[in-house]
Formats: structure tokens, C-alpha cells, sequence
């Protein structure tokens, strides 16, 4: 199951994408039920590629909230495939691949 | 301001060195390149020297810039932020959460055929002006809004 949920439409030539993920997003100031602070857990970078082209590069840092929302617009195709993927710092990732409709 | 500013640029050149170097052993992939999250500039404090860091200056004219965010965002945990800009050749963006402690929340480098816009959601300690950057060709805009926080959003 991926830990990312996206569309991307296009009309007249501009594809939105909406994007959630699926992230704790730790600033690292928060404790857990014994007192002890949660180390920051964060995704730090988003790339949107198609095909071998890069369309969008997102840093993130702490202070975006949990589960992440981004929603950007590029000029592309219906039918062509739009490859979203996340890195978080502690080594994590995940990618997707979603048609253009 | 001008020892930071060389400060910064010897930093820029050492890690853009090591990384030229890493690419040219085989140990990164040119692709791992755009990963380059700009740890500077999200560790910095104060939104001055956060300024600094994250876009190498403090002096922003205001630009051609809409914020949509709510006036008083009931739960600082998530604020919804859009920027949008209608000027031309816009390479970079950023956002800022002023009286943040780490007041630099995301930047934006926008890839081919990229549309100058972006929606996110945003977490905010307090109160506080929210700043947008934008980078249209060499020179960075910004713009400001106020966005009022009833219960704030940054750990505890």
C-alpha cells in the first residue's frame, strides 16, 4: 500500500496534481507517553518527474503538517505518467505513478 | 551582513566541491543531485538569518503575489497556504512562517514547464506573518500576510 495518494488531471494543457501522503512529520519538540522527545521525523524532499524530465522539487522541512498535502500545476499531457517521490531523513521513501487523465 | 553572505558562499562552494566530487567517483547518481535538501537554511533561527540561508538575501521587493490562507486558522497544526504568482520566469519559491522558531517551512525549485504555484498545509507555533518568496529571474519578491492562530500548532 503506498503511503502516497495522487491525481493529476489536465485541462487545457495544464495538468494539476494533487498530492497526499501518508507521514508523521515530527518536528522533533513533540514527547511520546514516557516523557521522551520524538526525534524529528520528516519528509525532506518531493520530485515529480515525467518521463526523465523533472517538473516540480519540493524541501520540506518540519513545520509542514502531518500527512502532506501539496498541490502544484505543470504544463503536460493527458495520458502521459507522472512519477511522485518522497524522502524523508531518517532514509525512508516511497514513489508513485499515476496517468495524467 | 557581508562576512555571513561570505560565509554562506564558502559553505555553497565546499558542498557543491564535495558533491562534484562524489558524482565524479560514481558514488551519486545525477539524478541524486536534486536532493540536495538545504539544511542551513532549515535549521536556521530568526527570520533574518533564516532569509539568508535559504535565498542568500534579506532584500525582497514586493512582488506580484497571492497568498490564500484563512485570517485566523483555529488549529495551528494545519494551516492551508496557496501561492500563486503571475510573474514571469520564476525558477524558485518559498514559504515562511515568521514567528516560527524554524520560520523557513518548504521551497519549491520548479521543474520544466512548471506553473509559478503552490498548495500546502502548514503548521504555525502562533500568530504570525506568513511570507512568500518568489524567484523571477535573478531576483527574489515577496509578499505578506497575516494569518491570526487561535490554538498553536508547533509540538508541546
Amino acid at each position: 500500500m503506498s503511503t502516497i495518494r495522487v491525481r493529476a488531471q489536465e485541462s487545457d494543457g495544464i495538468v494539476t496534481v494533487r498530492a497526499l501522503m501518508t507521514h508523521p512529520m515530527e518536528t522533533g519538540t513533540s514527547k511520546d507517553a514516557a516523557g521522551d522527545l520524538i526525534p524529528p521525523h520528516h519528509i525532506d524532499v518531493v520530485t515529480a518527474d515525467v518521463g526523465d524530465t523533472n517538473v516540480m522539487t519540493a524541501y520540506w522541512g518540519v513545520t509542514i503538517s502531518r500527512n502532506p498535502f501539496f498541490q502544484f500545476q505543470f504544463e503536460g499531457n493527458k495520458g502521459d505518467t507522472l512519477k511522485l517521490a518522497w524522502t524523508d531523513n531518517q532514509g525512508g521513501s516511497d514513489s508513485v505513478e499515476a496517468t495524467i487523465g | 551582513m557581508t562576512s555571513n553572505k561570505r560565509r554562506v558562499f564558502l559553505k555553497g562552494t565546499l558542498a557543491a566541491g564535495t558533491v562534484g566530487v562524489a558524482v565524479g567517483a560514481g558514488l551519486l547518481a545525477p539524478s541524486k543531485l536534486l536532493a540536495a535538501w538545504p539544511e542551513d537554511a532549515f535549521k536556521a533561527r530568526g527570520f533574518e538569518d533564516t532569509l539568508q540561508a535559504a535565498l542568500g538575501t534579506t532584500d525582497m521587493p514586493e512582488g506580484d503575489i497571492e497568498i490564500s490562507a484563512p485570517e485566523i486558522a483555529e488549529n495551528g497544526m494545519v494551516v492551508p497556504v496557496t501561492v500563486e504568482t503571475g510573474m514571469s520566469d520564476v525558477s524558485e519559491m518559498a514559504l515562511f512562517v515568521v514567528e516560527n522558531g524554524s520560520p523557513l517551512t518548504s521551497k519549491y525549485v520548479l521543474g520544466a514547464g512548471a506553473v509559478p504555484m503552490f498548495a500546502t498545509r502548514i503548521k504555525m507555533g502562533q500568530s504570525s506573518d506568513v511570507v512568500a518568496a518568489v524567484k523571477s529571474g535573478d531576483t527574489w519578491y515577496s509578499a505578506t500576510r497575516e494569518v491570526k492562530v487561535t490554538i498553536g500548532g508547533c509540538g508541546g
